[in-house]
């Protein structure tokens, strides 16, 4: 009981704090709106459309796994804010194990990131696409599995880290690899076999690739998803069962 | 209430907590004085379970704190040295997060929570951001917090550092009704010597290890008497002569003698009378904990190299970082 307290009381605390920041929100949605509409609509014109997806239509689910990507690794790496600024040890002390902090923390990273993500898969009627009922319920559902798994591996970075120095490191060394890595920009099919390598090891590859699956199942060429759904999401599930004990692991160490 | 056995913590090479022993008694003020740097947090880490000792023991209320790290954390309070307050949370949502994660009953959540901010005087301030408030605020709060899932025992660790002096003086009034009202067993550090009077008993740590303990009269019974400060024309032969003509042994520091007299209102007379240097200046004090500490160490507390203390801190955070990683 006073482990499912702190884990609600954990997420309503993100969540407070995420409906505070207005800017965080406002930058938090105009980011994926300026790559969609800025870079994927100049590229749509490079990009030949032979009957299928335009390319802006293509980066759509991309652009929503990097909503979740930066969100979810931002609401986790606040774990190294909360340590430099001394509220990580309110919570450290509390009687509650660490794997409910780690849950914790996942969840809100789950919930906010799923939230900005709905706000921006409003905006397929612009897009041309034609996404029914159906698919909108899936695709939030992948964005949450999705959403956890990433949060979970950003829990295992910030425990890697004790000062807010580290923050553009991880988003220069990390965050943009992993998207540039996942089949957002570019279908994964087309890439060369090193790069293929690396987008395989990428947890983000396959939460694209699932939205993919949904957002346009009929597509058939090169731009199509590039596994099976059932694939995408058991590998999803696998990486959040991972992570999130790693996490669990890492809170664990006392000094 | 509290147990300490032969505690040793290691960072890398450096001892920071040496083999110390002591007990604090039920509902008693204890305090843990001593200069930065000589293993004060070091040890409050470990009695709150956040670090384990690289040998020893420490108990609260019976628990162990390092096997038994869970029962011990229902059983405490803590003011950390560094605010640890969400400063973009209200008062109240401070308290009440922090009851959800002491598993306080839902029935008393609220009432608590309203209690403690009425007793910490901050009820007209509860749904204000923290970031709007003072540095006094933001302790009595940290208190109101740590009292909230009613432990026995409450750690302060330096309440007043940073505080204005009015604030530091209100801070304390309401530290010393603690017990009284909370039933609560408090632990606190400062190196505000001045401030641990109100301790009934006081553990005096330096370099890791504990140098002198008792209640703060009877350590200042050890200083035997008054101090009193002279500044004379040529204090190297005003201490050669002293030492010749009372038999007692005298110290310099920035100029000034200072000797320890039994009774100093008559010393003061007899020493100008008697010593061929000219006297410049002369003061006496009845001692204080800060004479204590000067007797023991050989220094005065604050002025212990704060930069020393600090080398420690930056090398044991280093340390930790580095076994962190590993």
């Amino acid at each position: 009981m006073i482990e499912a307290n702190a884990v609600y009381v954990i997420v309503a605390r993100e969540y407070k704090r995420f409906v505070r920041e207005r800017t965080r929100l406002v930058s938090a949605i105009a980011r994926p709106l300026v790559w969609l509409f800025l870079v994927g609509g100049g590229m749509s014109r490079l990009v030949p459309v032979k009957g299928g997806l335009s390319y802006m239509q293509f980066i759509f689910p991309g652009i929503l796994g990097m909503t979740i990507l930066f969100s979810a690794i931002f609401s986790s790496i606040s774990i190294i804010w909360d340590k430099e600024f001394g509220f990580m040890k309110e919570i450290l002390v509390a009687p509650i194990s660490r794997f409910s902090v780690v849950v914790g923390k996942a969840m809100s990273g789950m919930l906010l990131s799923t939230i900005q993500a709905a706000v921006i898969l409003a905006f397929f009627p612009l897009l041309g696409l034609d996404v029914g009922f159906f698919q909108i319920i899936g695709c939030l559902a992948v964005c949450l599995v999705l959403a956890f798994a990433i949060a979970a591996f950003g829990i295992v970075l910030a425990s890697f880290y004790e000062s807010y120095e580290s923050f553009s490191v991880i988003m220069n060394f990390i965050v943009m690899p992993m998207f540039f890595l996942s089949g957002a920009m570019y279908p994964v099919k087309l890439m060369p076999s090193i790069l293929q390598f690396f987008t395989r090891l990428n947890p983000l590859t396959y939460g694209i690739d699932a939205l993919k699956h949904l957002i346009f199942p009929l597509e058939k060429g090169a731009m199509s998803a590039d596994f099976t759904l059932a694939a995408d999401i058991s590998v999803m599930a696998v990486a959040a069962l991972v992570f999130v004990l790693l996490g669990g692991k890492a809170f664990e160490r006392k000094g | 209430m509290i147990r300490v056995e032969n505690l040793v913590r290691k960072f890398g090479g450096i001892t920071a907590v040496d083999g110390i022993n002591f007990d604090v008694e039920d509902r008693t003020i204890f305090g843990f004085l001593g200069p930065n740097g000589a293993g004060k947090t070091t040890t409050i880490n470990i009695l709150c379970t956040l670090l384990a000792p690289t040998s020893g023991k420490a108990f609260i209320n019976g628990h162990d704190c390092h096997t038994e790290s869970s029962e011990v954390r229902k059983d405490i309070g803590i003011v950390f040295q560094d605010n640890s307050l969400d400063k973009d949370l209200t008062a109240r949502e401070n308290l009440v997060f922090h009851a959800h994660l002491y598993g306080v009953e839902k029935a008393q959540r609220m009432a608590r929570v309203e209690d403690a901010l009425k007793f910490v005087d901050l009820y007209g301030r509860a749904d204000d951001l923290v970031k709007t408030f003072s540095g006094g605020m933001k302790r009595r709060l940290e208190v109101a917090r740590g009292l909230i899932h009613r432990p026995k025992v409450l750690f302060l660790d330096e309440p007043t550092l940073g505080l204005d002096p009015q604030s530091r003086a209100n801070l304390w009034e309401f530290i010393t009704d603690l017990p009284r009202r909370h039933e609560v067993t408090i632990f606190m550090t400062t190196h505000y010597m001045e401030e641990s009077e109100v301790c009934g008993m006081i553990a005096i740590i330096d370099k890791g290890r504990i140098i002198a303990s008792g209640s703060p009269q009877q350590l200042k019974n050890t200083v035997g008497g008054d101090v009193v400060y002279l500044k004379t024309s040529d204090n190297r032969k005003a201490m050669e002569e002293i030492r010749g003509l009372f038999h007692v042994e005298p110290a310099e520091k920035d100029g000034e003698i200072f000797i320890t007299a039994q009774k100093g209102d008559d010393f003061v007379p007899e020493v100008i009378r008697r010593l061929s240097e000219r006297v410049l200046a002369v003061r006496m004090q009845k001692p204080t904990l800060n004479d204590v500490f000067l007797k023991l160490t050989g220094k005065e507390i604050r002025d212990e190299t704060v930069a020393a203390g600090d080398d420690i801190k930056q090398m044991v955070r280093a340390y930790r970082r580095r076994s962190d990683r590993g």
